[in-house]
């Protein structure tokens, strides 16, 4: 219930909290909403000895129109993503995906850059990223660097992000009238998806398929070659490595992805203007 | 470290450690003790409160991360126990709380959850408070509650037919907390 | 005009809606200035023996007052359930052996409550790991021992002094046998355990604790210490939810007194909830065997009942309560020949007690069942063939095969009475369009009907009620609530004689000092003891201020009449009033009331539930209720009452389970992984009213709070199979989560 001990620092702007994970080193974490590492650290999993504070960089909160692409500052809240005029209108798939996360209170605290550095691949954001094909923006003593979503994760809670980096932006295509849907299967409404599924413009994002959010290549692939929503959903789970856990068996989350793409392509389908 | 943070309207200012969380910070360094702790996993609600007019859980906010901010727990709602705020009104009208123990978390995050949606329908209030668990009254008076609070028919709203016999509301209430006769609470 | 049966709002409310209710953890109290924080160190591993335990470094560590062992705490073991077995004596904290994860085994008291964990995370313990028994089948094996100075896994029994009768359905033309699982569920009271304890220089301790019962946990926790009863002033503050968890006291309790002596300064503790979770005795957790016989006509003729029940580690309450289940095995139905018996066996697990139900929703759960296997098995409606089998309404009272006398009931007209608001025939008939068009959705009507057993097996109840000379009222009750309103129930009760109105009556409890006897609440006891006896104590306060009155106002007693606060001399003008009585003299009553047997409130659900084929998650859309617990007092708090039960009913059939893998390790052991429910995973309910007296109290009320949960969890279980009938589904154990469902499904198909 309590966390380790730890010092706390308070960055006045990105370069600021550089400047503090450089001088700190692998002891120092950064903290935007810390729904993520918070609980982490309350049952003494995570035991960071620096807490570098980014929560309150408004330069780091927006949400703008960039050409073909949305730029949203990471640290964007979840509750900015769901009420977002913007993204409902021009990549309606995020706030979709965003209202699902957690619960009201959970989505006034967490980030978009929170919850896509800590990786859990059963988290909502990081699967419609995925799916979205979305890129994610990089500030380092070294300077700015664009990763693509594709390449971000390495394993479960785990991304290519060094530890002198902060997440500062996460571009999201303008996916127009594309079809889209956000298919989550879970015991309780604020649970962590059992499975989730995020469809757009033809692409399949799979969460808590694997070690980290997962494309359904197979599934996209039959899609592109013309085949029914139907024979190309029953590909979903391929090269996919589900867990057994308390609510579900692996072969379980097998079928669930199945079944949801199924319904999130139907829907899809269905919502393309 | 020193945080400084304005509850219920009071500024409050203390030196503490910097894992210190705000619902310690509320509870034990400004005895404000409505703010409970029912879990240390941020699932059951019973610590909400509003953060600059947003509910929050408080057992995941440092009290560091509120220092400048401006908190509202359930002992700022009221203006006293003759003179209930709406939604803590509708909650004693409909019953909506039995124990107490969730109640001060799940009035707070009613409270935000009309803010951001003032005339909800069932659903979306059973979704709206999906971050707050209740033991005791089955949820089906809190929602009515919230819906009365909004300013709705709950009978309406939730398809039910009114339940039969007179309606009393005593004034006020006993001076003294049921049940605790000699812990000196007053 | 009566107060009774008026939805009157709660008075609790106002202090509970502005500066909140105060539990035991909120205490301020100049008592307890400086109390140290208690954090324990509790065992990982499941069984084991210690073989060291070194606190060395977490008596340096800051803040540390003390650091204490079962070496160094100067309690003996004790057996926590009177009648378990002597070798199952509990430590208070473990020295040579644990067996749960979550056992206490160090207590470390540190000046403030951030720096507990801190020093409790130094302490070392090396544990030398021993088989795991989880599964109460193989704990009957008795192949990995709990107690080895007891030979034997198994602690209690019932029934097992003969032979089940190998002809009793010899004359049935039809059998059915099923292995069922009630499965083991945690109370989760959203208020943990909490307690808090000072010495006195009078030699007394002060202990406040979250409690049930305050007059039985001072009992105990005295026993424990090896102290006089009245040495322990126990004072029950707020109470965040019980359920039957918090029944009479935990040992934790005693550590706390026991740790505020030792160190001669003020204690206090409030446990984490993953502390909670493996620490607070759980619900449930019986394996059960039916077997039911009849003929194809619909007549139940036989039924057997074999219960295995886990006990956990240590023997709880939970060891009795298949005693209940026996006792209520035959449930509404008139059944010629019924046998059971029970066994209770230790694992390598927490502790089971009691929840809500204790005992009866298991024997419930089964009995429906039953009549739902053999409805499937004759073809026959589920519904016919419970009205069928009930118990005849001109039969009361009716002494059961399984050994209890019900008291009243008229069972087949819950039954029509909740089939007709559901509206059963249209159900039937959607349920039927769906599966022609082959709906991915399918539609389950489940019925239950129940019988309940309330009374908690303490019939009597004290009460005192006392006029104020400033025309107040209080009133002392034994009874103990923590979310059931006694304060504005027994207020009108008393309101309803005296004419004060309920502002003006304050109801006290939980106070040792103060009410010295009172056996608390649990079982639904309350408003048939407690209450009827805040009732008759404010019909004697009645006479004794009209005999008083009748000397000061030289009148005749018969003339006389008590409204609004005053005794009035009939048709004039002449009147004293209560107060103006309390100033010449106090005026006071003590009474008991003792029914002397238990009352039986009855009811029927009929639950509808939807079921996605494709994945198995079945949500409940709606369910109906009767529940009749003879005259309600307060429909406001009755209903709640209602609410609250069958909220939890529906969450054992659908969502909770408490699981260990196998190695003991609790697997479920956080709010995140327990699945009980949010609103947003429930409907409103369909309350249908019906009040049938019972003859054995004064005011005919029977228990209503532990109803709902009995009636809802089998006709959950019953709606969810029954969608999925038309696939050959006859049985699917509880909780009928996604995975199990949809894994019943597969196996149906045949592509298991």
């Amino acid at each position: 219930m309590i966390p380790v001990g730890f010092e706390y620092v308070r960055a006045t702007s990105v370069d600021e909290a550089i400047s503090l994970l450089v001088e700190h080193g692998e002891e120092a974490t950064l903290l935007a909403g810390g729904h993520s590492l918070l609980p982490v650290m309350k049952l003494r999993l995570a035991a960071p000895e620096v807490l570098i504070d980014i929560g309150r960089l408004s330069e780091l909160s927006y949400i703008r129109v960039e050409g073909d692409e949305i730029a949203i500052g990471a640290g964007t809240k979840h509750r900015a993503l769901e009420a977002s005029e913007l993204l409902a209108k021009e990549c309606p798939l995020l706030p979709a995906a965003a209202h699902t996360v957690g619960d009201p209170q959970v989505r006034h605290r967490g980030t978009i850059g929170g919850s896509l550095a800590h990786g859990d691949p059963a988290s909502d954001l990081p699967a419609a990223v995925l799916a979205l094909g979305g890129t994610i923006v990089l500030r380092s003593p070294r300077g700015q660097r664009t990763v693509p979503i594709t390449g971000f994760y390495t394993g479960v809670f785990s991304t290519v992000r060094d530890p002198d980096e902060v997440i500062v932006e996460v571009r999201v295509p303008r996916t127009g009238g594309a079809g889209w849907a956000y298919e989550k299967f879970v015991r309780r409404a604020n649970d962590w998806a059992i499975v989730a599924v995020a469809v757009v413009d033809g692409r399949i994002g799979l969460a808590n398929m694997g070690p980290t959010p997962l494309r359904a290549s197979a599934a996209e692939a039959a899609l592109a070659d013309g085949a029914s929503i139907e024979e190309a959903a029953a590909l979903a789970d391929q090269a996919t490595d589900p867990v057994s856990d308390v609510p579900a068996t692996a072969e379980y989350r097998r079928h669930l992805a199945r079944v949801l793409t199924k319904r999130a392509l139907t829907t899809a389908a269905g919502a393309a203007g | 470290m020193k945080v400084a943070i304005t509850v219920n309207g009071q500024e409050t200012t203390a030196d503490v450690e910097p894992r210190l969380l705000l619902v310690h910070y509320l509870r034990d360094v400004l005895g404000l003790k409505a703010t409970n702790i029912g879990c240390d996993t941020t699932s059951c609600g019973a610590c909400t409160v509003l953060l600059d007019g947003e509910s929050v859980k408080s057992c995941t906010v440092l009290a560091a991360q509120a220092d400048g901010s401006s908190v509202t727990t359930l002992e700022g709602l009221s203006s006293g126990p003759d003179d209930l705020h709406p939604v803590a009104a509708a909650f004693r009208a409909e019953h909506g709380l039995q124990c107490g123990f969730c109640t001060p978390g799940m009035v707070m995050a009613a409270v935000g959850l009309l803010s951001e949606n003032p005339k909800p329908t069932e659903r979306e209030v059973r979704d709206g408070l999906e971050g707050n668990l209740c033991r005791c009254t089955g949820y089906h008076n809190i929602v009515r509650a919230v819906i009365a609070a909004s300013g709705q028919d709950p009978d309406e709203v939730t398809g039910t037919s009114p339940r039969p016999g007179v309606e009393r509301s005593p004034a006020g209430g006993v001076a003294a907390a049921p049940g605790f006769s000699t812990g000196g609470a007053e | 005009m009566s107060i009774l049966g008026t939805r009157v709002q709660r008075v609790e409310d106002p202090l509970f809606l502005t500066r909140g209710a105060v539990y035991t953890d909120d205490l301020v109290d100049e008592r307890l200035a400086g109390a140290l924080h208690l954090t324990l160190v509790r065992s990982p591993v499941a069984h084991a023996r210690i073989t060291s335990i070194d606190v060395s470094a977490a008596r340096e560590a800051p803040g540390v007052v003390a650091v204490v062992t079962g070496a160094e705490i100067g309690l003996e073991p004790v057996v926590l359930q009177g009648g378990a077995p002597k070798e199952t004596a509990r430590p208070f904290l473990a020295t040579d052996k644990v067996r749960f994860v979550g056992e206490p085994v160090v207590a470390v008291l540190t000046e403030e409550l951030y720096q507990g964990q801190d020093a409790a995370d130094l302490v070392e313990i090396d544990y030398d790991p021993l088989p795991a028994v989880v599964d109460p089948e193989e704990a009957l094996k008795g192949e990995v021992l709990l107690f080895e100075d007891l030979g034997t896994n198994v602690v209690g029994g019932f029934g097992l002094d003969k032979e089940f009768d190998e002809h009793l359905f010899d004359d049935c033309e039809v059998v059915v046998t099923q292995k069922l699982v009630n499965q083991r569920v945690a109370a989760a009271p959203l208020e943990t355990r909490a307690a808090a304890a000072v010495w006195g220089d009078d030699g007394r301790v002060t202990l406040w604790a979250s409690t049930q019962n305050a007059q039985s946990a001072r009992d105990a926790v005295a026993g424990w210490l090896g102290v006089e009863r009245d040495v322990v002033h126990l004072i029950t503050p707020d109470v965040g939810g019980g359920f039957g968890a918090k029944i009479g006291a935990d040992p934790e309790f005693a550590l706390v007194a026991q740790l505020a002596r030792i160190t001669g300064r003020a204690v206090r503790w409030s446990e984490t909830r993953s502390e909670n979770m493996t620490g607070m005795l759980q619900g449930r957790a019986q394996i059960q065997t039916i077997t039911i016989g009849g003929n194809r006509n619909g007549d139940v003729l036989a039924y057997r009942l074999d219960v295995l029940a886990d006990a956990g580690a240590y023997p709880r309450l939970g060891m009795f309560l298949p005693y209940f289940t026996r006792q209520m095995a035959p449930g509404v139905y008139d059944i010629p020949k019924v046998e059971s018996r029970a066994r209770t066996v230790v694992t390598t697990t927490t502790s089971i007690g009691a929840y809500r139900g204790a005992g009866r929703p298991e024997a419930t759960a089964a009995i429906e069942r039953a009549m739902d296997l053999f409805a499937a098995e004759i073809g026959m409606d589920p519904a016919e063939v419970r009205k069928r089998n009930v118990i005849a309404p001109d039969k009361f009272p009716f002494t059961t095969k399984g050994g209890a006398t019900y008291d009243s009931g008229e069972y087949a007209k819950a039954i029509d009475k909740a089939l007709e608001a559901a509206d059963y025939a249209g159900l039937r008939a959607e349920q039927a369009r769906r599966r022609e068009r082959g709906d991915t959705v399918a539609l389950g009507i489940g019925v239950s009907a129940y019988v309940e057993i309330t009374g908690g097996g303490a019939f009597a109840e004290n009460a005192s009620i006392e006029v104020h000379p400033d025309g107040t009222v209080t009133v002392l009750t034994g009874t103990s609530p923590h979310g059931q309103g006694h304060a504005t129930a027994w207020a009108m009760l008393a309101s309803e004689h005296l004419g004060v109105p309920v502002e003006k009556i304050t109801v006290k409890h939980g106070d040792t000092d103060l009410i010295p006897r009172g056996a608390g609440t649990m079982g639904s006891r309350s408003l048939q003891t407690g209450g009827v006896a805040v009732y008759q104590a404010a019909g004697e306060l009645v006479e004794l201020a009209k005999q008083r009155a009748a000397e000061v106002l030289e009148a005749s007693v018969e003339d006389l009449e008590v409204a609004e606060g005053a005794v009035n001399v009939r048709g004039t003008t002449t009147s004293i009033t209560l107060a103006a009585l309390a100033e010449k003299e106090p005026l006071k009553v003590q009474t008991k009331f003792d029914s002397g047997a238990p009352t039986f409130p009855f009811g029927a659900h009929v639950a509808v539930v939807e079921v996605d084929l494709e994945t198995g998650r079945a949500v409940v859309d709606r369910i109906v209720t009767v529940d009749d617990a003879g005259p309600v007092l307060n429909p406001l708090l009755a209903d709640g009452q209602r609410h609250g039960g069958i909220a939890q009913g529906i969450a054992q059939a659908l969502l909770e389970e408490v699981r260990y893998d196998d190695e003991g390790n609790p697997i479920t052991a956080t709010f995140a992984d327990y699945a009980f429910p949010s609103a947003a995973e429930l409907p409103s309910f369909t309350l249908v009213d019906m009040a049938t007296p019972t003859p054995l109290n004064p005011l005919g009320v029977k228990g209503i709070g532990e109803a709902g949960t009995i009636g809802a969890t089998p006709a959950v279980q019953s709606a969810v199979i029954d969608a999925l009938s038309h696939l050959g589904i006859r049985h699917i154990d509880m909780p009928l989560a996604p995975l199990r469902v949809w894994e019943a499904i597969q196996a149906a198909k045949g592509d298991a």
